[in-house]
């Protein structure tokens, strides 16, 4: 008898993997991700895990969740709700209900469907699916650990490694559902236990025999057809947020001709960047992983006045500590570029959710008088092009630049059309040429930036530092100098704006409601707004890359809409920038801090409901 | 290496010295630039930083490259500029308080990885910019502005901190004593890895006379030891005296009385790796035992701006990544 196969054709799907933090998650969503990419789906990823490295098993608190979303068309965000839910326990059922589209597939392992899991997730019946209301879900129960053990009998592995290997059972299970070839799991798999042979064949063991329990089983399982997106041509690579951060960076190095200088102190989720740096010895890169935030900028900024291209990174409570020495570039006016993965705040707050809440911080949080450049990143993989950006401007006006981006970012990824170094813009740092003319603070065109002179330049020793100079760079404590020194730095980086690019609106060029974001929420904005479009709304997105300073023409295009909508992950700290530097306008507000990022949903109806009154 | 012809006058700038008068940064700084001087290297390879407090105006006072950075931070920021640039002669100036309280973590942690920078610690165990506050070395009971009953807290001694931070250098000197001090800076300046020279420093102003304990008087050569790599450990105004080990501690003695001779005097061991005679020396105080003077320790580890090269030099003889192009491209791509 034939099996009768059901095949369901999709524009797009949201899956996600979800287990105990200890259950492999991470690594199961990663390798199916990059496999989807290579069969040319567009996609966009969105990882979501406790801060605890192994949370109390079986709990709800210690579900780790890893969402990818994928398509034939541009994606761009890593979706609302999931399609599809591999739940490897009870407790991730119970973590997951909320984020699951209407009759969603819910695959997940009849084997942890016991006693004590239901007790641990806390569930009062051992009916999940009815206490959480999903009976019209596509329920399919796959017996995952008797599987995984039967597929691993011949091996002779203890117990613990066995049940290690349980997430490739429902990534096999997952690629035959979503037809994604094996060998590019294998190839990944290799190249991560290729020195520990044992791992690598049981693991690809138990992938095949996922896939094979998919094959035949397929009266009760579904299988789900993702045409190939329609994506421009080029050379792809994935990427997340913090890698485009550390490679962007490498790329400014490169093209300022300048080496990289990376201190830094490991922070969840900044470390990433560090990590991958650290690995680019190849490049010549140095990284100093320092005794704490404080010595990560210190040493970077040590650097810079040797002559390197200095860069921290951290996220916020980092940030904090970070502050004194960024006043210190900006009083003695080094090129310096501080890159703050966002997390959840106040103090420890959440360290592993996104938010984007650091941004007064970013603008106002040091002593004095104290202007910056600040950037923010809004995809992943644009992270590469702001990181770039903020060496540029730090090495060309003397300035330490301040980019934000956000966990959501960093660990998030996408398909990414590979740039080649020639087509990115050029780099000419300041570098003082002519002893003779050369004082500390003299500032010879436009922009207002000094010159860069750094030690072992012979004829151009001078000292510099935290107290007020004159423009020879002696030590002045006259009020007229200080006033005058104020104001020129405060004018030195309102000058950037010429390096600004004018904001264009998408959708509506004038409209009734402008959608204004920044940073990480980019994705999720557009999304609602080409919806709203679609649905012959008037509505268009302003969405901000550079905070200070703003573009040129901000006024001009708020101008053009009836009522301005501020969405962002804090409870209004870029309305309250705007109100501030553009008080003409009256500012509306949609504001979310949970530690998760927008739905598409949710700004849709906030736009509706404005759109309305 | 080429050989540069300096004097003293090379090395000072022209910024108005503001110290108050009688201070012993004065005498600190004179012995620093006759020492660059006589080292003859390229002048403008000099990079010196400092923190916050008296002692760090220095850099402005000095015709180099020079870095007057933030409270404690020195340190950090003077690692920076080493590991950047490993060609420069990177010198930190920093106080008592600048190093061993606000900016004692990066001071510990700069000496155990051993970065080729010469830190000079003025220790006058005073706050004196800030007007008179106690120090982390100031002693027990000492009242000061914020200790007017005496304050309740031991002190660091700051050569037990740099044993106990690993280091690989720490020597000893007197603003006073501007040979010795000559002397010292210059062995420091050759070492590779952190040298870190305390320099006892007298704050005319609020602590006036904190170490005329061992340099007022006729005596006072019987209060210091001047400790010389390989030397016997002899003291004293008639050098008649010496140290002596007996049951696992020091001792001072008078060679010739009670049966001790010069034979049984100890020979100072700078590079001795082990820590525990260093650790004795540097603890010797006043009365029992006269105060250590000189090159303490001075032991060979490499460097951490080295060994960071290194790496680097290592990894790059194999690279298979060249530029970015490459790096952009490594891995898994795919075409569309």
């Amino acid at each position: 008898m034939i099996k009768e196969t059901k095949v369901i054709e999709l524009e797009q799907v949201a899956i996600r993997f979800s287990g105990d933090s200890g259950d492999g998650m991470q690594l199961t969503g990663t390798l199916f991700s990059d496999a989807t990419a290579l069969v040319g789906n567009d996609i966009s990823t969105f990882p979501d895990y406790p801060s605890e490295i192994r949370a109390p098993q079986g709990t709800v608190g210690g579900v780790s969740g890893f969402q990818v979303h994928f398509g034939n068309k541009k994606i761009t965000t890593p979706g609302d709700k999931a399609h599809v839910l591999i739940a490897m326990n009870p407790a991730a059922i119970k973590a997951n209900a909320k984020f699951l589209e209407p009759a969603a597939t819910i695959i997940f392992d009849s084997d942890s469907f016991t006693e004590k899991n239901f007790q641990k997730a806390k569930f009062q019946t051992t009916d999940p699916f009815t206490e959480l209301n999903l009976l019209d879900y596509h329920k399919i129960g796959v017996p995952i650990t008797s599987l995984t053990k039967e597929a691993l009998i011949d091996r002779n592995m203890d117990n613990k490694s066995v049940l290690r290997s349980k997430n490739m059972f429902a990534l096999g299970l997952v690629s035959w559902i979503f037809n994604r070839p094996l060998d590019i799991i294998e190839k990944a798999l290799n190249q991560k236990f290729g020195k520990i042979p044992e791992v690598l064949h049981s693991n690809i063991d138990v992938l095949h025999a996922g896939y094979n329990y998919g094959m035949n089983m397929q009266h009760t399982t579904p299988q789900f057809l993702v045409p190939a997106a329609d994506i421009e041509k080029g050379t792809y690579r994935n990427i997340n947020g913090n890698h485009a951060t550390a490679w962007g960076l490498l790329a400014a190095s490169e093209k300022a001709g300048l080496p990289l200088f990376l201190g830094s102190y490991p922070i969840t989720p900044a470390s990433d960047i560090l990590q991958a740096l650290s690995e680019r010895k190849d490049l010549g890169v140095k990284t100093f992983q320092a005794e704490d935030e404080i010595a990560g900028i210190c040493t970077a900024l040590g650097a810079s006045f040797a002559g390197a291209l200095g860069v921290t990174s951290t996220s916020g409570p980092g940030l904090a500590l970070k502050q004194e020495t960024i006043n210190l570039a900006v009083m003695a006016e080094l090129p310096l570029v501080i890159v703050n993965v966002q997390r959840g705040g106040p103090s420890t707050g959440l360290p592993t959710k996104t938010e984007q809440s650091d941004l007064m911080q970013a603008l106002w949080g040091r002593n004095g008088e104290s202007p910056i450049v600040v950037l923010a990143a809004s995809t992943p993989s644009d992270c590469f092009d702001y990181a770039f950006l903020a060496a540029k401007i730090a090495l060309e006006r003397m300035t330490p630049v301040l980019l934000l981006t956000d966990g959501f970012l960093g660990n998030g990824s996408e398909p990414w059309k590979i740039p080649s170094m020639a087509e990115m813009p050029s780099i000419t740092p300041r570098i003082a040429k002519d002893p003779s003319r050369f004082k500390a603070y003299r500032r010879l065109d436009e922009t207002l930036a000094r010159e860069w002179a750094f030690p072992g330049m012979e004829g151009f020793e001078h000292r510099i530092g935290g107290l007020e100079k004159d423009e020879s760079g002696t030590v002045s404590h006259d009020p007229a100098n200080h006033q005058l020194m104020c104001e020129i730095r405060a004018e030195k980086v309102a000058r950037v704006v010429d390096l600004v690019p004018k904001i264009e609106p998408y959708g509506c060029p004038e409209g009734d409601v402008l959608i204004v974001g920044w940073g990480g929420t980019y994705g999720h904005l557009v999304s609602a707004a080409r919806d709203l479009c679609q649905k012959g709304k008037r509505v268009g997105l302003a969405h901000f890359n550079y905070i200070n300073p703003l573009p040129a023409n901000t006024a001009e295009v708020f101008s053009n809409y009836k009522k301005i909508l501020v969405c962002e992950l804090n409870l209004g700290q870029f309305a309250a920038y705007l109100r501030d530097k553009l008080p003409r306008f009256t500012y509306h507000q949609f504001n979310k801090v949970q530690g998760l990022p927008f739905l598409v949903e949710e700004i849709k109806m906030s736009v509706t409901q404005l759109l309305e009154d | 290496m080429t050989q540069y012809t300096y004097t003293a006058k090379d090395f000072k700038s022209s910024n108005e010295v503001r110290w108050c008068p009688g201070c012993g940064d004065h005498a600190i700084m004179n012995a620093i630039q006759r020492v660059m001087a006589d080292l003859g290297l390229k002048k403008a390879d000099y990079a010196v930083i400092s923190g916050i407090g008296c002692s760090s105006r220095f850099p402005y006072y000095m015709n180099t490259f020079g870095f007057h950075t933030i409270h404690g931070r020195a340190s950090a920021i003077a690692s920076g500029v080493k590991s950047a640039n490993p060609g420069l002669h990177v010198w930190q100036i920093t106080g008592d308080g600048d190093a061993l309280a606000i900016g004692g973590n990066h001071f510990i942690h700069t000496i155990r990885r051993n970065v080729d920078i010469n830190i000079i610690l003025f220790n006058n165990k005073i706050y004196g910019l800030t007007k008179g506050q106690y120090s982390p070395t100031t002693d027990r009971g000492e009242k000061t502005k914020t200790s007017p009953f005496g304050t309740i807290e031991d002190p660091f001694v700051t050569g037990q901190l740099v044993l106990g931070a690993r280091g690989t250098f720490f020597a000893r000197t007197i603003d006073g004593n501007m040979k010795m001090s000559q002397e010292i800076f210059d062995v420091a300046a050759r070492f590779k890895g952190t040298s870190v020279v305390e320099v006892l420093q007298n704050c005319v102003i609020f602590n006036n006379g904190v170490h005329e304990e061992i340099t007022r008087g006729d005596d006072r050569e019987d209060k210091q030891i001047y400790l010389k790599h390989g030397e016997k450990m002899v003291f004293g105004v008639n050098r008649d005296k010496g140290l002596v080990l007996e049951k696992g501690k020091l001792k001072a003695v008078t060679i010739g009385q009670e049966g001790y001779t010069l034979d049984d005097i100890l020979v100072h061991d700078a590079a001795e790796e082990d820590v525990y005679l260093h650790a004795a020396l540097i603890h010797m105080a006043l009365p029992k035992l006269p105060v250590a003077f000189g090159v303490i320790r001075s032991v060979q580890r490499p460097t951490y701006e080295q060994a960071m090269q290194e790496q680097i030099t290592g990894v790059q003889k194999t690279r298979k990544i060249t530029c970015v192009d490459d790096l952009l491209r490594s891995g898994n791509t795919w075409e569309v």
